[in-house]
Protein backbone atom coordinates (compact mmCIF):
# COMPACT_ATOMS: atom_id res chain seq x y z
CA UNK A 1 0.00 0.00 0.00
CA UNK A 2 3.12 2.81 0.47
CA UNK A 3 4.05 1.94 -2.88
CA UNK A 4 0.98 2.80 -3.93
CA UNK A 5 0.52 5.94 -2.38
CA UNK A 6 4.20 6.60 -2.95
CA UNK A 7 3.81 6.85 -6.24
CA UNK A 8 0.73 8.24 -6.14
CA UNK A 9 2.17 10.80 -4.65
CA UNK A 10 5.27 11.26 -6.81
CA UNK A 11 2.89 11.27 -9.91
CA UNK A 12 0.54 14.55 -8.38
CA UNK A 13 3.61 16.56 -7.41
CA UNK A 14 4.84 16.19 -11.03
CA UNK A 15 1.75 17.00 -12.75
CA UNK A 16 1.32 19.97 -10.16
CA UNK A 17 5.24 21.48 -10.90
CA UNK A 18 4.58 20.84 -14.65
CA UNK A 19 0.96 22.38 -14.04
CA UNK A 20 0.24 22.83 -17.76
CA UNK A 21 -0.80 18.86 -19.17
CA UNK A 22 -4.05 19.33 -16.49
CA UNK A 23 -4.66 22.83 -17.53
CA UNK A 24 -4.10 21.80 -21.26
CA UNK A 25 -6.96 18.60 -20.68
CA UNK A 26 -9.01 21.18 -19.61
CA UNK A 27 -8.37 23.60 -22.25
CA UNK A 28 -8.74 20.87 -25.25
CA UNK A 29 -12.51 20.05 -23.68
CA UNK A 30 -13.39 23.39 -23.61
CA UNK A 31 -12.18 24.03 -27.37
CA UNK A 32 -13.63 21.25 -28.61
CA UNK A 33 -17.08 21.58 -26.89
CA UNK A 34 -16.77 25.11 -28.37
CA UNK A 35 -16.27 24.50 -32.23
CA UNK A 36 -19.32 22.59 -32.18
CA UNK A 37 -21.56 25.63 -32.22
CA UNK A 38 -19.28 26.95 -34.91
CA UNK A 39 -20.31 23.68 -37.22
CA UNK A 40 -23.59 23.29 -36.04
CA UNK A 41 -24.98 26.72 -35.67
CA UNK A 42 -26.24 29.00 -32.71
CA UNK A 43 -29.67 27.76 -32.46
CA UNK A 44 -30.25 27.03 -28.84
CA UNK A 45 -32.92 24.01 -29.24
CA UNK A 46 -30.45 21.79 -31.64
CA UNK A 47 -27.43 22.36 -29.47
CA UNK A 48 -29.76 21.67 -26.10
CA UNK A 49 -30.51 18.33 -27.71
CA UNK A 50 -26.95 17.46 -28.64
CA UNK A 51 -25.56 19.00 -25.30
CA UNK A 52 -25.02 16.06 -23.57
CA UNK A 53 -22.95 13.80 -26.57
CA UNK A 54 -20.99 16.54 -27.83
CA UNK A 55 -19.73 16.73 -23.98
CA UNK A 56 -18.85 13.18 -23.38
CA UNK A 57 -17.80 13.12 -26.56
CA UNK A 58 -15.23 15.62 -26.40
CA UNK A 59 -14.24 14.60 -22.97
CA UNK A 60 -13.68 10.95 -23.95
CA UNK A 61 -10.97 12.69 -26.63
CA UNK A 62 -9.79 14.99 -23.67
CA UNK A 63 -9.30 11.86 -21.85
CA UNK A 64 -7.24 10.12 -24.40
CA UNK A 65 -5.72 13.02 -25.35
CA UNK A 66 -3.33 12.99 -22.36
CA UNK A 67 -3.27 9.08 -21.60
CA UNK A 68 0.42 9.31 -23.62
CA UNK A 69 1.72 10.71 -20.43
CA UNK A 70 0.74 7.95 -18.06
CA UNK A 71 3.93 5.79 -19.31
CA UNK A 72 6.05 7.65 -21.87
CA UNK A 73 8.09 9.93 -20.00
CA UNK A 74 8.57 6.90 -16.98
CA UNK A 75 9.71 4.36 -20.31
CA UNK A 76 11.81 7.28 -21.62
CA UNK A 77 13.89 8.03 -18.46
CA UNK A 78 13.90 4.47 -17.42
CA UNK A 79 11.76 4.92 -14.05
CA UNK A 80 9.66 2.21 -15.37
CA UNK A 81 12.20 -0.42 -15.45
CA UNK A 82 12.77 0.85 -11.79
CA UNK A 83 9.21 0.10 -11.19
CA UNK A 84 9.05 -3.03 -13.07
CA UNK A 85 11.82 -4.66 -10.91
CA UNK A 86 10.77 -2.78 -7.53
CA UNK A 87 9.27 -5.67 -4.62
CA UNK A 88 6.04 -3.93 -4.73
CA UNK A 89 3.60 -5.62 -6.97
CA UNK A 90 3.24 -3.72 -10.42
CA UNK A 91 -0.65 -3.78 -10.41
CA UNK A 92 -0.93 -1.76 -7.49
CA UNK A 93 1.75 0.76 -9.19
CA UNK A 94 -0.39 0.47 -12.33
CA UNK A 95 -3.65 1.63 -10.16
CA UNK A 96 -1.65 4.23 -8.55
CA UNK A 97 -0.24 5.97 -11.75
CA UNK A 98 -4.13 5.50 -12.99
CA UNK A 99 -5.58 7.22 -9.86
CA UNK A 100 -3.25 10.24 -10.12
CA UNK A 101 -3.94 10.71 -14.21
CA UNK A 102 -8.05 10.09 -13.44
CA UNK A 103 -7.24 12.98 -10.21
CA UNK A 104 -5.87 15.49 -12.63
CA UNK A 105 -7.47 14.85 -16.06
CA UNK A 106 -10.90 13.69 -14.83
CA UNK A 107 -11.48 15.25 -12.23
CA UNK A 108 -10.57 18.56 -13.88
CA UNK A 109 -13.26 17.91 -16.84
CA UNK A 110 -16.12 16.93 -14.16
CA UNK A 111 -15.54 20.46 -12.82
CA UNK A 112 -15.81 22.00 -16.33
CA UNK A 113 -18.58 19.77 -17.86
CA UNK A 114 -21.09 21.73 -16.55
CA UNK A 115 -20.08 24.86 -17.66
CA UNK A 116 -19.78 23.45 -21.16
CA UNK A 117 -23.71 22.46 -20.59
CA UNK A 118 -24.73 25.53 -19.87
CA UNK A 119 -23.42 27.48 -22.78
CA UNK A 120 -24.77 24.68 -24.70
CA UNK A 121 -28.36 25.01 -23.40
CA UNK A 122 -28.69 22.26 -21.98
CA UNK A 123 -32.22 21.72 -19.48
CA UNK A 124 -30.72 22.27 -16.18
CA UNK A 125 -32.04 19.20 -14.55
CA UNK A 126 -29.84 17.28 -16.36
CA UNK A 127 -26.49 18.95 -14.73
CA UNK A 128 -26.87 16.47 -11.81
CA UNK A 129 -26.99 13.24 -13.58
CA UNK A 130 -24.31 14.69 -16.01
CA UNK A 131 -21.81 14.78 -13.31
CA UNK A 132 -22.60 11.36 -11.12
CA UNK A 133 -22.19 9.95 -15.15
CA UNK A 134 -18.81 11.47 -15.82
CA UNK A 135 -18.06 10.69 -11.80
CA UNK A 136 -18.44 7.20 -12.69
CA UNK A 137 -17.50 7.21 -16.41
CA UNK A 138 -14.48 8.77 -16.29
CA UNK A 139 -12.25 6.62 -13.82
CA UNK A 140 -13.37 4.00 -16.23
CA UNK A 141 -11.85 5.91 -19.17
CA UNK A 142 -8.40 6.18 -17.45
CA UNK A 143 -8.31 2.40 -16.51
CA UNK A 144 -8.87 1.37 -20.26
CA UNK A 145 -6.94 4.01 -21.39
CA UNK A 146 -3.71 3.16 -19.64
CA UNK A 147 -3.84 -0.45 -20.93
CA UNK A 148 -3.59 1.09 -24.69
CA UNK A 149 -1.28 3.62 -23.04
CA UNK A 150 0.97 0.70 -22.03
CA UNK A 151 0.68 -1.34 -24.95
CA UNK A 152 1.95 1.19 -27.02
CA UNK A 153 4.95 1.85 -25.63
CA UNK A 154 8.28 1.91 -28.23
CA UNK A 155 5.82 2.20 -30.89
CA UNK A 156 6.55 4.32 -33.88
CA UNK A 157 3.77 6.82 -34.12
CA UNK A 158 2.64 5.62 -30.43
CA UNK A 159 0.30 8.94 -30.39
CA UNK A 160 -2.21 7.87 -33.22
CA UNK A 161 -2.04 4.44 -32.51
CA UNK A 162 -3.19 5.45 -28.97
CA UNK A 163 -6.86 6.78 -30.49
CA UNK A 164 -6.99 3.19 -33.01
CA UNK A 165 -6.85 1.11 -29.79
CA UNK A 166 -8.50 2.87 -27.32
CA UNK A 167 -11.66 4.73 -28.99
CA UNK A 168 -13.49 1.71 -29.75
CA UNK A 169 -13.48 0.32 -25.62
CA UNK A 170 -14.50 3.78 -24.85
CA UNK A 171 -17.59 3.38 -26.92
CA UNK A 172 -19.90 1.46 -23.88
CA UNK A 173 -18.92 4.30 -21.58
CA UNK A 174 -19.88 6.88 -24.49
CA UNK A 175 -23.42 4.94 -24.77
CA UNK A 176 -24.52 4.69 -21.30
CA UNK A 177 -22.79 7.97 -20.18
CA UNK A 178 -25.40 9.95 -22.53
CA UNK A 179 -27.75 7.97 -22.39
CA UNK A 180 -28.16 8.47 -18.44
CA UNK A 181 -28.63 12.32 -19.38
CA UNK A 182 -30.81 12.27 -21.61
CA UNK A 183 -32.89 9.95 -19.32
CA UNK A 184 -32.54 12.54 -17.24
CA UNK A 185 -33.89 15.47 -19.42
CA UNK A 186 -36.70 13.68 -20.78
CA UNK A 187 -37.37 13.61 -17.36
CA UNK A 188 -37.11 9.34 -16.50
CA UNK A 189 -34.75 8.15 -13.69
CA UNK A 190 -31.56 7.28 -14.87
CA UNK A 191 -30.86 5.25 -12.03
CA UNK A 192 -30.61 2.03 -14.65
CA UNK A 193 -27.57 3.41 -16.80
CA UNK A 194 -25.79 4.67 -13.97
CA UNK A 195 -26.17 1.19 -12.43
CA UNK A 196 -24.38 -0.15 -15.61
CA UNK A 197 -21.35 2.60 -15.46
CA UNK A 198 -21.53 1.81 -11.87
CA UNK A 199 -20.85 -1.59 -13.20
CA UNK A 200 -18.43 -1.24 -15.85
CA UNK A 201 -16.28 0.95 -13.34
CA UNK A 202 -16.06 -1.85 -10.79
CA UNK A 203 -15.21 -4.45 -13.87
CA UNK A 204 -12.42 -2.32 -15.59
CA UNK A 205 -11.01 -1.19 -11.92
CA UNK A 206 -10.80 -5.45 -11.15
CA UNK A 207 -9.75 -6.44 -14.52
CA UNK A 208 -7.67 -3.60 -16.15
CA UNK A 209 -4.42 -3.00 -13.87
CA UNK A 210 -3.70 -6.82 -14.59
CA UNK A 211 -3.52 -6.23 -18.38
CA UNK A 212 -1.98 -2.78 -18.03
CA UNK A 213 0.39 -4.51 -15.95
CA UNK A 214 1.26 -7.07 -18.20
CA UNK A 215 1.64 -4.89 -20.85
CA UNK A 216 3.75 -2.82 -19.31
CA UNK A 217 6.14 -5.93 -18.44
CA UNK A 218 6.14 -7.10 -22.33
CA UNK A 219 7.48 -3.41 -23.30
CA UNK A 220 10.63 -3.99 -20.19
CA UNK A 221 11.43 -7.68 -21.84
CA UNK B 1 -1.14 -30.43 -29.32
CA UNK B 2 2.31 -28.63 -28.69
CA UNK B 3 3.55 -31.13 -30.85
CA UNK B 4 2.17 -29.44 -34.37
CA UNK B 5 3.60 -25.79 -32.52
CA UNK B 6 7.30 -26.67 -34.33
CA UNK B 7 6.55 -24.63 -38.04
CA UNK B 8 8.51 -27.72 -39.64
CA UNK B 9 5.83 -30.20 -38.11
CA UNK B 10 3.37 -27.68 -39.31
CA UNK B 11 4.82 -27.30 -42.85
CA UNK B 12 4.71 -31.25 -43.25
CA UNK B 13 1.41 -32.06 -41.72
CA UNK B 14 0.04 -28.86 -44.02
CA UNK B 15 1.41 -29.66 -47.59
CA UNK B 16 -0.84 -32.63 -48.01
CA UNK B 17 -3.74 -31.25 -46.63
CA UNK B 18 -3.79 -27.93 -48.80
CA UNK B 19 -4.99 -29.13 -52.39
CA UNK B 20 -7.89 -31.13 -50.05
CA UNK B 21 -8.76 -27.68 -48.27
CA UNK B 22 -8.88 -25.78 -51.71
CA UNK B 23 -10.60 -28.57 -53.45
CA UNK B 24 -13.42 -28.59 -50.77
CA UNK B 25 -13.50 -24.86 -51.24
CA UNK B 26 -14.27 -24.67 -54.91
CA UNK B 27 -16.82 -27.35 -54.84
CA UNK B 28 -18.59 -26.16 -51.59
CA UNK B 29 -18.38 -22.15 -52.84
CA UNK B 30 -19.58 -23.47 -56.49
CA UNK B 31 -22.63 -25.50 -55.28
CA UNK B 32 -23.04 -23.29 -52.88
CA UNK B 33 -23.44 -20.19 -55.13
CA UNK B 34 -25.69 -22.67 -57.92
CA UNK B 35 -27.97 -23.18 -54.66
CA UNK B 36 -28.11 -19.36 -53.97
CA UNK B 37 -28.09 -18.04 -57.21
CA UNK B 38 -30.39 -20.23 -59.03
CA UNK B 39 -32.24 -23.07 -57.17
CA UNK B 40 -33.52 -21.72 -54.05
CA UNK B 41 -36.77 -19.99 -53.81
CA UNK B 42 -37.28 -16.47 -53.91
CA UNK B 43 -38.55 -14.79 -50.42
CA UNK B 44 -41.78 -14.06 -50.54
CA UNK B 45 -41.83 -10.09 -49.78
CA UNK B 46 -37.92 -9.16 -50.35
CA UNK B 47 -37.81 -11.27 -53.59
CA UNK B 48 -34.26 -11.61 -55.02
CA UNK B 49 -32.34 -9.23 -53.11
CA UNK B 50 -32.89 -12.45 -50.73
CA UNK B 51 -30.05 -13.67 -52.30
CA UNK B 52 -27.79 -10.93 -50.59
CA UNK B 53 -27.77 -13.09 -47.88
CA UNK B 54 -26.02 -15.98 -49.05
CA UNK B 55 -22.95 -14.15 -49.10
CA UNK B 56 -23.54 -11.58 -45.86
CA UNK B 57 -24.26 -13.81 -43.05
CA UNK B 58 -21.26 -16.48 -44.13
CA UNK B 59 -19.15 -13.43 -44.50
CA UNK B 60 -20.42 -11.98 -40.76
CA UNK B 61 -20.09 -15.55 -39.29
CA UNK B 62 -16.34 -15.66 -40.50
CA UNK B 63 -15.55 -12.10 -39.38
CA UNK B 64 -16.82 -13.34 -35.51
CA UNK B 65 -14.88 -17.05 -36.23
CA UNK B 66 -11.71 -14.69 -37.20
CA UNK B 67 -11.47 -12.59 -34.31
CA UNK B 68 -12.24 -16.10 -31.51
CA UNK B 69 -9.22 -17.47 -33.65
CA UNK B 70 -7.27 -14.53 -33.30
CA UNK B 71 -7.96 -13.92 -29.57
CA UNK B 72 -7.33 -17.80 -28.88
CA UNK B 73 -4.31 -17.68 -30.97
CA UNK B 74 -3.66 -15.26 -28.88
CA UNK B 75 -4.02 -16.64 -25.34
CA UNK B 76 -1.61 -19.71 -26.58
CA UNK B 77 1.06 -17.25 -27.88
CA UNK B 78 0.99 -15.22 -23.93
CA UNK B 79 0.58 -18.51 -22.30
CA UNK B 80 2.77 -21.17 -23.56
CA UNK B 81 4.83 -18.55 -26.21
CA UNK B 82 4.55 -20.98 -28.85
CA UNK B 83 6.12 -18.53 -32.18
CA UNK B 84 3.65 -20.37 -34.41
CA UNK B 85 0.39 -18.73 -32.04
CA UNK B 86 1.98 -15.37 -32.90
CA UNK B 87 2.22 -16.16 -36.52
CA UNK B 88 -1.41 -17.99 -37.01
CA UNK B 89 -2.92 -14.73 -34.93
CA UNK B 90 -0.88 -12.10 -37.41
CA UNK B 91 -2.26 -14.03 -40.27
CA UNK B 92 -5.40 -14.21 -39.33
CA UNK B 93 -5.96 -10.59 -38.81
CA UNK B 94 -6.16 -9.55 -42.66
CA UNK B 95 -8.17 -12.27 -43.44
CA UNK B 96 -10.96 -11.38 -40.68
CA UNK B 97 -11.46 -7.64 -41.45
CA UNK B 98 -11.54 -8.45 -44.83
CA UNK B 99 -14.46 -11.17 -44.51
CA UNK B 100 -15.73 -7.78 -41.66
CA UNK B 101 -15.48 -5.55 -44.09
CA UNK B 102 -17.46 -7.77 -46.66
CA UNK B 103 -20.14 -7.77 -44.30
CA UNK B 104 -20.70 -4.26 -43.64
CA UNK B 105 -20.70 -3.78 -47.51
CA UNK B 106 -23.13 -6.67 -48.64
CA UNK B 107 -25.39 -5.92 -45.59
CA UNK B 108 -25.42 -1.93 -46.80
CA UNK B 109 -26.15 -2.96 -49.80
CA UNK B 110 -29.34 -5.20 -48.74
CA UNK B 111 -29.93 -2.53 -46.10
CA UNK B 112 -30.77 -0.11 -49.18
CA UNK B 113 -34.03 -2.08 -51.34
CA UNK B 114 -34.84 -3.63 -47.56
CA UNK B 115 -34.73 -0.92 -45.14
CA UNK B 116 -34.59 2.28 -47.40
CA UNK B 117 -30.97 3.31 -45.79
CA UNK B 118 -27.75 2.52 -46.50
CA UNK B 119 -26.52 2.65 -42.56
CA UNK B 120 -28.59 2.83 -39.38
CA UNK B 121 -26.83 3.19 -36.35
CA UNK B 122 -28.44 -0.22 -35.15
CA UNK B 123 -26.61 -1.71 -32.48
CA UNK B 124 -25.95 -5.15 -34.62
CA UNK B 125 -24.19 -2.79 -37.32
CA UNK B 126 -22.41 -0.89 -35.02
CA UNK B 127 -20.65 -3.71 -32.78
CA UNK B 128 -19.59 -5.13 -36.18
CA UNK B 129 -17.72 -1.72 -37.31
CA UNK B 130 -16.46 -1.80 -33.68
CA UNK B 131 -15.05 -5.14 -35.03
CA UNK B 132 -13.86 -3.83 -37.70
CA UNK B 133 -12.07 -1.19 -36.16
CA UNK B 134 -10.64 -3.98 -33.37
CA UNK B 135 -9.08 -5.22 -36.36
CA UNK B 136 -7.43 -2.48 -37.55
CA UNK B 137 -6.44 -1.44 -34.44
CA UNK B 138 -4.18 -4.74 -34.00
CA UNK B 139 -2.83 -4.44 -37.25
CA UNK B 140 -1.59 -1.40 -36.60
CA UNK B 141 -0.26 -2.25 -33.55
CA UNK B 142 1.57 -5.31 -34.27
CA UNK B 143 3.25 -3.23 -37.25
CA UNK B 144 4.20 -0.79 -35.56
CA UNK B 145 7.25 -1.97 -33.42
CA UNK B 146 10.71 -2.55 -35.12
CA UNK B 147 10.53 -5.47 -33.33
CA UNK B 148 8.36 -7.82 -35.07
CA UNK B 149 8.52 -10.29 -31.58
CA UNK B 150 6.99 -7.33 -29.37
CA UNK B 151 4.50 -6.63 -31.70
CA UNK B 152 2.70 -9.97 -31.55
CA UNK B 153 3.30 -9.68 -28.26
CA UNK B 154 1.31 -6.32 -27.67
CA UNK B 155 -1.41 -7.57 -30.85
CA UNK B 156 -1.93 -10.51 -28.17
CA UNK B 157 -2.93 -8.69 -25.46
CA UNK B 158 -5.54 -6.13 -27.17
CA UNK B 159 -6.66 -9.31 -29.15
CA UNK B 160 -8.00 -10.81 -25.62
CA UNK B 161 -9.33 -7.35 -24.41
CA UNK B 162 -11.20 -7.12 -27.53
CA UNK B 163 -12.50 -10.11 -27.24
CA UNK B 164 -15.46 -8.58 -25.00
CA UNK B 165 -16.84 -7.31 -28.37
CA UNK B 166 -17.87 -10.95 -29.77
CA UNK B 167 -20.42 -11.87 -27.49
CA UNK B 168 -21.61 -8.06 -27.91
CA UNK B 169 -21.68 -8.76 -31.90
CA UNK B 170 -23.62 -11.78 -31.33
CA UNK B 171 -26.41 -11.34 -28.47
CA UNK B 172 -26.83 -7.17 -29.70
CA UNK B 173 -29.81 -8.30 -31.81
CA UNK B 174 -31.36 -9.62 -28.57
CA UNK B 175 -30.29 -7.74 -26.35
CA UNK B 176 -31.64 -4.22 -28.12
CA UNK B 177 -34.77 -4.43 -30.10
CA UNK B 178 -33.29 -2.99 -33.56
CA UNK B 179 -34.18 -2.84 -37.25
CA UNK B 180 -31.91 -5.56 -37.75
CA UNK B 181 -33.54 -8.94 -37.02
CA UNK B 182 -33.04 -11.44 -34.51
CA UNK B 183 -31.25 -14.11 -34.49
CA UNK B 184 -32.31 -16.99 -36.67
CA UNK B 185 -29.57 -19.89 -37.43
CA UNK B 186 -28.25 -20.32 -33.77
CA UNK B 187 -30.56 -20.22 -31.44
CA UNK B 188 -32.48 -22.48 -28.71
CA UNK B 189 -35.04 -23.72 -30.79
CA UNK B 190 -33.97 -24.58 -34.35
CA UNK B 191 -33.28 -22.36 -36.95
CA UNK B 192 -36.22 -20.20 -38.32
CA UNK B 193 -34.83 -19.78 -41.93
CA UNK B 194 -36.96 -22.39 -44.22
CA UNK B 195 -35.07 -25.46 -44.94
CA UNK B 196 -34.69 -24.65 -48.42
CA UNK B 197 -32.49 -21.43 -47.73
CA UNK B 198 -30.46 -23.46 -45.17
CA UNK B 199 -28.72 -25.55 -47.63
CA UNK B 200 -26.66 -23.17 -49.67
CA UNK B 201 -26.20 -20.56 -46.68
CA UNK B 202 -24.81 -24.18 -45.24
CA UNK B 203 -22.52 -24.76 -48.47
CA UNK B 204 -21.40 -21.14 -48.28
CA UNK B 205 -20.75 -20.97 -44.67
CA UNK B 206 -18.67 -24.18 -44.56
CA UNK B 207 -16.66 -22.99 -48.09
CA UNK B 208 -15.90 -19.61 -46.77
CA UNK B 209 -14.66 -21.71 -43.56
CA UNK B 210 -12.47 -23.89 -45.47
CA UNK B 211 -11.36 -21.14 -47.94
CA UNK B 212 -10.12 -19.06 -44.62
CA UNK B 213 -8.03 -22.10 -43.42
CA UNK B 214 -6.64 -22.50 -46.84
CA UNK B 215 -5.73 -18.60 -46.74
CA UNK B 216 -4.37 -19.19 -43.48
CA UNK B 217 -2.25 -21.67 -44.13
CA UNK B 218 -0.65 -19.74 -47.44
CA UNK B 219 0.16 -16.60 -44.95
CA UNK B 220 1.51 -18.58 -42.39
CA UNK B 221 3.32 -20.75 -45.28
CA UNK B 222 4.25 -17.36 -46.84
CA UNK B 223 5.72 -15.61 -43.32
CA UNK B 224 7.76 -19.10 -42.40
CA UNK B 225 9.23 -18.47 -45.66
CA UNK B 226 10.42 -15.17 -45.15
CA UNK B 227 11.74 -15.81 -42.13
CA UNK B 228 13.97 -18.68 -43.32
CA UNK B 229 14.84 -16.38 -46.32
CA UNK B 230 15.52 -13.43 -43.61
CA UNK B 231 17.64 -15.79 -41.43
CA UNK B 232 19.49 -17.35 -44.61
CA UNK B 233 20.54 -13.93 -45.61
CA UNK B 234 21.89 -13.15 -42.26
CA UNK B 235 23.64 -15.98 -41.65
CA UNK B 236 25.11 -15.20 -45.19
CA UNK B 237 26.24 -11.88 -44.19
CA UNK B 238 28.42 -12.99 -41.43
CA UNK B 239 29.65 -16.00 -43.18
CA UNK B 240 30.86 -13.50 -45.81
CA UNK B 241 32.14 -11.40 -43.23
CA UNK B 242 33.77 -13.95 -41.17
CA UNK B 243 35.67 -15.38 -44.60
CA UNK B 244 36.69 -11.77 -45.25
CA UNK B 245 38.21 -11.46 -41.65
CA UNK B 246 39.73 -14.53 -41.71
CA UNK B 247 41.02 -13.82 -45.23
CA UNK B 248 42.24 -10.45 -43.59
CA UNK B 249 43.44 -12.25 -40.25
CA UNK B 250 45.58 -14.77 -42.80
CA UNK B 251 47.08 -12.23 -44.70
CA UNK B 252 47.94 -10.02 -41.64
CA UNK B 253 49.55 -13.68 -40.35
CA UNK B 254 51.94 -14.12 -43.67
CA UNK B 255 52.63 -10.27 -43.23
CA UNK B 256 53.97 -11.13 -39.82
CA UNK B 257 55.33 -13.94 -40.55
CA UNK B 258 56.84 -12.76 -43.92
CA UNK B 259 58.44 -9.84 -41.69
CA UNK B 260 59.39 -11.86 -38.95
CA UNK B 261 61.25 -14.19 -41.23
CA UNK B 262 63.68 -11.69 -42.99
Amino acid sequence: MNGFLAILQRDLRLALRQGADSVMVVAFFIVTTTLFPFGVGPEANILARIASGVIWVSALLAAMLSLERVFQTDYEDGTLELLTLSPVSLELLVLGKVLAHWLTTGLPLIIAAPLMAVMLNMDQNGFVTLMIAMLLGTPALSLIGAIGAALILGARRGGVLVSLLVLPLYIPVLIFGAGAVEAALLGISATAQLQIMGAILLITLAATPFATAHAVRQAME
Amino acid sequence: MHRFAKPSVFLKLTDPLLPWLAGATAILIATGLYFALFASPLDYQQGDTVRIMYLHVPAAWMGLFCYVGMAICGAMSLIWKHPLADICARATAPIGATFTALCLITGSLWGEPMWGTWWVWDARLTSMLILLFLYLGYIALVNAFDDPERGSKAGSALALVGAINVPIVKFSVDWWNTLHQPASIVRMDGPSVDPSMQLPLALMILGFTCYYFVLLILRVRLELNERRIRALQLSGMFDERSDQEAEKANSYDAGHNAEASQ
